[in-house]
């Protein structure tokens, strides 16, 4: 019930965002089969013009909340993000990387740019899941946390380190990349990112119960028969794609991962078995909706749907951490 | 019934429990007492097969733990920790829930006969009225006697409690005793029970085994064993024990280090 309202939500912005825009186009027409798609203008420009961007959106607003509600499940702590533990900024190291190493490369409509960042990604999570795990008996979530933090501004001054040396375009380009921005112009990159988004999927899907169980602690979900360790790694290396695919799709994108789940919570309680759908879809809406703002904020100028979501997301994250102290 | 047989485990090279063996008969509660760092809580993860000992090996029902999958051993018993703390707002009810956990499968959602497992478990802890209430805002005690509930939910028989009263108050602590020693009484659970609380052991416990650097000191009859001589080679500490006549059990009463 719950979740079939979220999915309705979900549907229902997916075909109104392509409306808006600097043309007026009219649903109806859009869909209608009267004429040929060639001749069909509103068409062209609902599906060719606008709903790649949209359907990326709902993608990257998806996999950053799913990755948001397990990375929390999995350090008790409702504060933990993707770009808390360093994911974001491996991704955009390689992405940093790419657009000055490897700036005209590409195949098949795919640059090199998402494949770096969705390496870059995996590769940080990896570091970071080996130190915690390093030192201790289970998984160390405080080392988790330290290291992606001490990751994250390690990862920092190498991005800085590149662009520096870079010249004045490439850095103009690493600069607009850092920023985030849904500018999806057509279908290949979503396919791409479809890949390890339906592995992330696969990977969610047997996750929910055990993160109810583990957001009691890992001892007291293994007495009540959660196999730990495992669900550990399923639900690091699920995160890992999902936000590697967002990322390498829109760059890094702040405040979904913490913001969404954390509403969603808000309405439907802590039952993971909710809160992991329910993050998704209402991830996708909510950043089809930043997007939305983005686009028309200041039209015709296009603003990085970062910056809207940093600006909602900031005072948004200081508000919940003040209320959770009191 | 539970047995621990010749029992070893270290950390890192330094040993914590050497060759123990103690058996635990059906429907008998066992007190594990030691001091700090005497390896009661390593002991308590061995039987509970969350932990491989080094050497030796605890068993359930004549099965070694180590051979049980995690849900084999989680639907024959369950473990209440000292504390529990939720980090997001389960409520009551979903705590409860969530004992069920190795009895569906995977996908499977709690249906009506987990419903009523869970509301009776409730309903023999007291907490029946508490149940949508969310478990984060409940008081010391009321979280133990749900978490107790759970592991009720979870596997009936067999409990391992690891100092359930140690941060409890003490109206709180005899509201613990009086509950275990009822479902003791009305459906046979048998118990481990780790504990610091030398009198608390003493109005709950048959029988008590006692730890000290890794090695069994002393078991047998609560009566038998809890004697000042054990106690002083358990603790270092000099104390008096007598039998209460109005409490109706041994009592401790800590004199002195020695």
């Amino acid at each position: 019930m719950t979740i079939g309202a979220f999915g309705a939500l979900l549907v229902v912005v997916c075909v109104l965002a392509p409306l808006v825009g600097s043309t007026r186009i009219s649903l109806v027409r859009a869909f209608s089969r009267s004429q040929p798609f060639a001749d069909n203008v509103d068409a062209q420009i609902f599906f060719i013009a606008r709903l790649p961007r949209v359907v990326g959106a709902a993608l990257v607003g998806a996999g950053l909340a799913a990755a948001g509600v397990v990375l929390q499940a999995l350090l008790r702590n409702p504060l933990a993000a993707p770009e808390t533990l360093g994911v974001s900024i491996g991704a955009s190291v390689g992405a940093v990387v790419a657009i000055t190493l490897l700036p005209d490369f590409s195949i098949g409509g795919i640059s090199a740019v998402p494949v770096a960042s969705f390496t870059g990604s995996l590769g940080a999570l990896a570091i970071v899941y080996g130190l915690s795990v390093a030192r201790s008996r289970g998984m160390s979530s405080t080392v988790l946390l330290l290291g992606g933090v001490v990751l994250t501004s390690f990862l920092g001054a190498i991005v800085s380190l590149v662009q520096y040396l870079a010249d004045f375009s490439q850095t103009f380009r690493t600069v607009r990349w850092l920023m985030g921005s849904l500018d999806v112009g057509s279908y290949p990159p979503i396919v791409a990112a479809l890949v390890p988004l339906t592995c992330a999927v696969v990977g969610y899907a047997t996750l929910p119960r055990a993160l109810d169980l583990i957001s009691l602690g890992p001892e007291a979900a293994a007495a009540r028969g959660v196999d730990v360790v495992r669900a550990e790694r399923v639900a690091l290396v699920s995160a890992s794609l999902s936000t590697g695919a967002a990322v390498s799709l829109a760059g890094p994108i702040g405040f979904i991962g913490i913001v969404v789940p954390h509403l969603v919570r808000l309405m439907v309680g802590a039952d993971h078995r909710l809160v992991l759908p329910a993050s998704a879809l209402f991830g996708a809406a909510f950043l089809i909706g930043c997007d939305l703002v983005a686009r028309t904020m200041f039209a015709p100028l296009e603003l990085p749907v970062g910056i809207v979501t940093a600006t909602i997301g900031g005072p948004f994250f200081l508000w919940l951490l003040f209320r959770r102290t009191r | 019934m539970l047995r621990v047989v010749d029992v070893s485990f270290a950390y890192g090279g330094q040993h914590v429990l050497r060759d123990v063996s103690f058996v635990v008969p059906r429907g008998r509660i066992v007190g594990l007492l030691g001091p700090n760092g005497s390896g009661k809580t390593t002991l308590l993860r061995i039987v509970a097969g969350t932990l491989r000992p080094l050497r030796g090996h605890a068993e359930i029902d004549g099965a070694d733990v180590t051979t049980l999958s995690r849900r084999d051993v989680a639907r024959r018993l369950a473990v209440v920790p000292q504390e529990t703390h939720s980090a997001f707002d389960f409520k009551v009810q979903d705590i409860v829930l969530m004992g069920r956990y190795p009895h569906l499968r995977a996908f499977e959602i709690e249906g009506p006969n987990d419903l009523a497992i869970a509301r009776e478990a409730l309903a023999a802890t007291g907490t029946l009225s508490l149940e949508r209430r969310p478990f984060n805002t409940l008081s010391g005690g009321e979280k133990q006697r749900v978490v107790i509930a759970g592991a009720l939910a979870q596997a009936a028989e067999v409990l391992l409690l690891d100092e359930p009263t140690a941060s409890l108050d003490l109206g709180s602590q005899l509201d613990i005793a009086a509950l275990l020693l009822r479902l003791n009484r009305d459906r046979g659970t048998t118990m481990i029970v780790c504990t610091h609380d030398l009198n608390f052991a003493a109005s709950l416990c048959a029988e008590l085994v006692l730890i000290r650097q890794g090695r069994v000191l002393a078991l047998g009859a609560t009566a038998d064993v809890l004697t000042p001589e054990n106690i002083r080679a358990l603790y270092d500490v000099r104390a008096d024990i007598m039998f209460h006549p109005r409490a109706q059990h041994l009592t401790v009463v800590p004199i002195a280090r020695a």
